[in-house]
């Protein structure tokens, strides 16, 4: 075990990075001890990812100074960092989808005989690291095909084969289920308690609370509060965080549902199975379960984009079962997609076109053409009434905070106004402040008249919002809550495919 | 007898220029370099190996040059689509255009002489056991091609950084470095391919001589999934419909028809693999 140090691990001074148009972070210090569980936290583009890009040598700061164990360091390269003993959980993964577990881990720092890869002494790390660190995963998958949770533990005994002290993880349950994140947690801790020192960028105040030892918070760039976790409260943190008292965990008033305006039966499609279910306009149904249960696969087919096996959807009384994506947008179905980067938005595309996606074919055309004035009003009339901080219509939507491109895409849907909204995990990566916004947009499209399926990983966003809850597992629906009923043990035991305490409800 | 032993050694002779080509193909397509301009270097080697090894008197000589002309013109791609991030497709079909303007302009400005360069005295590249030594050299290239990007750090390293760059790239491995060496590889190899085709299957230069040899060797890196034992298969196939289609023209077949088997047997493979390919990928599950 390292003795205790006096000299901090990591210690920041006076961080400046300018970007076109932001400045995301000002004169930012940060200091953080050896062992500790440090949790940096910020609304969405506070600029928390820049400052770790710049900690690893991916950013060069414009002005400031960086110390590791006590020492002035100057990184150009992320290799740079890792030689001084830093390693990075990033947001979103660098791994290689076709290569195994084990080549992921030892990639550029493999362990040789004759110049060759010597795959058994790979192996034989990969196992003795997860042994050691509580990090089982077979030495032998291919990366690609393994869920999130596990993909996570390849980054974190990537870091560890390099010998990183200091771990920096970035959002890194933004993906995971509740009991992943548990897990990764209790991996965290014990990295600590062997000395290690770890960075965690979260959005999640019950993680950082239950996990951390210190938080800083940045708002706008800047630092504006350093708190002991022992001696702080959410409310205090979530003030710093928006610079104004949050009410957290609000209770939304329930639905007042309508006539059906989805009714699905018998639906079958690869890894769904016989799935029935309504919604009805002014009315929220969540969709709770362990990801992976058909949760996505479900939405994908309703939504068009997967073809239905057997069943029959209807949209407002009319059959959609095997109409097109175009077809059932047309017929008044918005859809926010699990994936943003790949799925919902164009990175490339400015922010201005990513708005107009979809609405090019409705209010946007003009006898077929799509005149740059409307284009950009209806940019501004979003990015206005959905807070998206974007430097200008024109930024490439790449150049957002992982956060406002989720409001971005949220507001291009809702502004369709159809009488049935598919979402999908509406708040990952959300800060606390946007997750509110979302929630109130929501009830608020609710209260309109309109329906909306949501399928959410987070059982507190399903509880808070759905007025129905109805439970996934393996590819069925095994379970229907009222609001009142779903507390979250009864709905935790369902989601792991206990069945026997079903509180069916008649609808 | 139709499929006897002179057809299978007229085949192996026309596999190796397809090989050659289609190896350093494969490389490159496990850098993430899509690489098309496998013609265009193949038919600078032709030229630069004529030439050479006439005014030298040593095919040796004219191998190497081969290599270093053929490695050098590759370089256009490297920098156009690792440097300034051009696109590889367009790159690949202009060097391929280029070189054939260029070979037939040498041609005529070295060699006095249109359409074709040939010399008795033009030395060719020695057959040992009914092969050149570049045929035996392929052969070994196979292997290790295979052994190097399957087992060795360089392999894994290349393959890393023809997947997903950017996590190359934070491991501290330089994705330019890697593109760069590959299509450098396939310079070379391209390089070898084209002497083999003027120096060992036949002895003279004819504008334009590979004749689509470099287009099949970029079919035979998608049919092989650029694994070098597959490459090696797909390759032999061609190599199969080309001599097929010499022995077609002795039993008085006409030549336009039986010059097309190559192209017909690249249409066929293409369209069966694809389709099988199609049926496996139907989607499964959503990948995150
Ligand atoms: N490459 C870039 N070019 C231009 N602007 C950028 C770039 N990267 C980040 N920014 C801007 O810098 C600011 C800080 O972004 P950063 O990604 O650090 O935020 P964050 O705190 O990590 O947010 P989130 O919680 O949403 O991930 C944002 O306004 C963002 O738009
Ligand atoms: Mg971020």
């Amino acid at each position: 075990m390292t003795p205790p140090r006096a000299e901090p691990a990591v210690e920041l001074r006076g961080i400046t990075k300018r970007f076109p148009g932001t400045l995301a972070n000002d004169a930012v210090d940060l200091t953080v001890r050896h062992g500790e569980i440090h949790a940096l936290m910020g609304e969405n583009g506070a600029g928390k990812s820049t400052l770790m890009s710049v900690l690893y040598g991916m950013e060069l700061p414009d002005a400031g100074t960086i110390r590791v164990d006590g020492r002035d360091v100057d990184f150009a390269s992320p290799s740079d960092a890792m030689a001084a003993g830093l390693g990075m959980v990033h947001q979103s993964f660098k791994l290689f989808g076709s290569l195994s577990v084990a080549e992921n881990v030892v990639y550029a720092a493999e362990p040789r005989r004759f110049g060759l890869v010597d795959r058994a002494a790979a192996r034989r790390r990969v196992r003795e690291l997860a042994a050691e660190h509580g990090l089982a995963v077979d030495p032998d998958a291919r990366v690609g095909d393994l869920p999130v949770g596990l993909r996570q533990r390849v980054e974190i005994l990537k870091l560890l084969h390099r010998g990183a002290r200091t771990l920096i993880l970035d959002e890194p349950t933004a993906v995971l289920t509740p009991a992943e994140a548990d897990a990764l947690f209790a991996v965290l801790k014990s990295l600590a308690a062997e000395g290690r020192t770890v960075i965690l960028v979260t959005h999640k105040l019950r993680e950082v609370l239950e996990g951390s030892d210190r938080v800083t918070v940045l708002r706008d760039g800047r630092v504006v509060a350093r708190l002991v976790t022992s001696e702080t409260s959410a409310d205090e943190i979530a003030a710093a965080m928006t610079g104004r008292a949050v009410e957290l965990d609000r209770v939304h008033a329930p639905g007042t549902p309508g006539d059906v305006v989805l009714e699905v039966s018998g639906l079958a499609t690869d890894a769904v199975r016989d799935v029935d279910l309504t919604v009805r306009a002014g009315e929220i149904v969540g969709i709770a379960g362990v990801a992976g249960n058909g949760q996505s696969e479900l939405i994908e087919a309703l939504a068009g984009l997967r073809p239905v096996g057997a069943g029959h959807v209807a949209l407002q009384g009319e059959d959609i079962t095997h109409a097109s994506a175009t077809e059932r947008r047309l017929k008044g179905l918005a859809y926010v997609p699990e994936d943003r980067h790949a799925v919902g938005t164009a990175p490339d595309a400015s922010v201005a076109d990513n708005l107009a996606m979809g609405h090019h074919r409705t209010s946007l055309s003009s006898r077929g053409l799509l005149p740059p004035t409307a284009v950009r009003a209806h940019a501004r009339r979003l990015v206005e009434r959905f807070g998206i901080k974007a430097s200008a219509p024109e930024a490439s939507a790449s150049a957002l905070s992982g956060g406002n491109l989720q409001k971005l895409l949220i507001g291009r849907e809702l502004a369709h106004d159809a009488p049935l909204l598919l979402v999908e995990q509406p708040t990952r990566g959300v800060d606390i402040g946007a997750i509110q916004n979302i929630h109130d947009q929501l009830i608020a499209y609710r209260d309109a008249g309109h329906a909306v399926l949501l399928v959410s990983a987070e059982l507190s966003e399903i509880r808070g919002l759905a007025d129905r809850v109805l439970v996934m597992y393996e590819g069925r629906i095994t379970a229907t809550y009222d609001k009142d009923a779903a507390d979250e043990r009864t709905l935790g035991l369902a989601m792991a495919g206990g069945s026997g305490k079903q509180v069916e409800t008649v609808d | 007898m139709f499929l006897d032993s002179d057809l299978l050694l007229s085949a192996l002779r026309a596999l190796t220029p397809i090989l050659l080509a289609a190896l350093g193909g494969a490389i490159c397509e496990r850098a993430g370099v899509f690489n098309i301009g496998l013609e265009g270097m193949m038919l600078m080697g032709c030229f630069t190996a004529v030439t050479t090894s006439w005014f030298t008197g040593s095919a040796w000589l004219g191998v190497l040059a081969a290599a270093l002309a053929a490695a050098a013109y590759s370089l256009i791609l490297a920098v156009g689509a690792v440097t300034l991030r051009g696109d590889a497709v367009v790159l690949g079909v202009a060097m391929n255009l280029l070189a054939v303007g260029l070979t037939g302009f040498l041609l005529r400005t070295v060699f006095g002489v249109q359409g074709t360069f040939d010399d008795p005295s033009l030395a060719g590249l020695p057959l040992v056991g009914g092969f050149t030594p570049l045929t035996y050299l392929s052969w070994a290239a196979v292997g290790v091609a295979a052994v190097l990007l399957s087992r060795h750090v360089w392999g894994l390293r290349l393959r890393g950084v023809g997947e997903a760059p950017d996590a190359a790239a934070t491991l501290g491995v330089s994705p330019v470095g890697y593109k760069y060496g590959a299509i450098l590889v396939s310079g070379v190899l391209c390089g070898l391919a084209g002497a083999q085709l003027a120096l060992g299957n036949v002895t003279l230069f004819t504008e334009n001589m590979t004749a689509g040899r470099g287009w099949i060797a970029v079919v035979a890196v998608m049919l092989g999934r650029a694994a070098p034992v597959g490459v090696l298969l797909a390759a032999l196939l061609f190599g199969l419909a080309e001599a097929a289609g010499f022995r077609l023209q002795g039993l008085g077949l006409p030549q336009q028809a039986t010059d097309a088997a190559p192209y017909v047997v690249t249409l066929g493979a293409l369209f069966l693999t694809t389709a099988r390919r199609r049926r496996r990928t139907r989607p499964s599950g959503a990948a995150t």
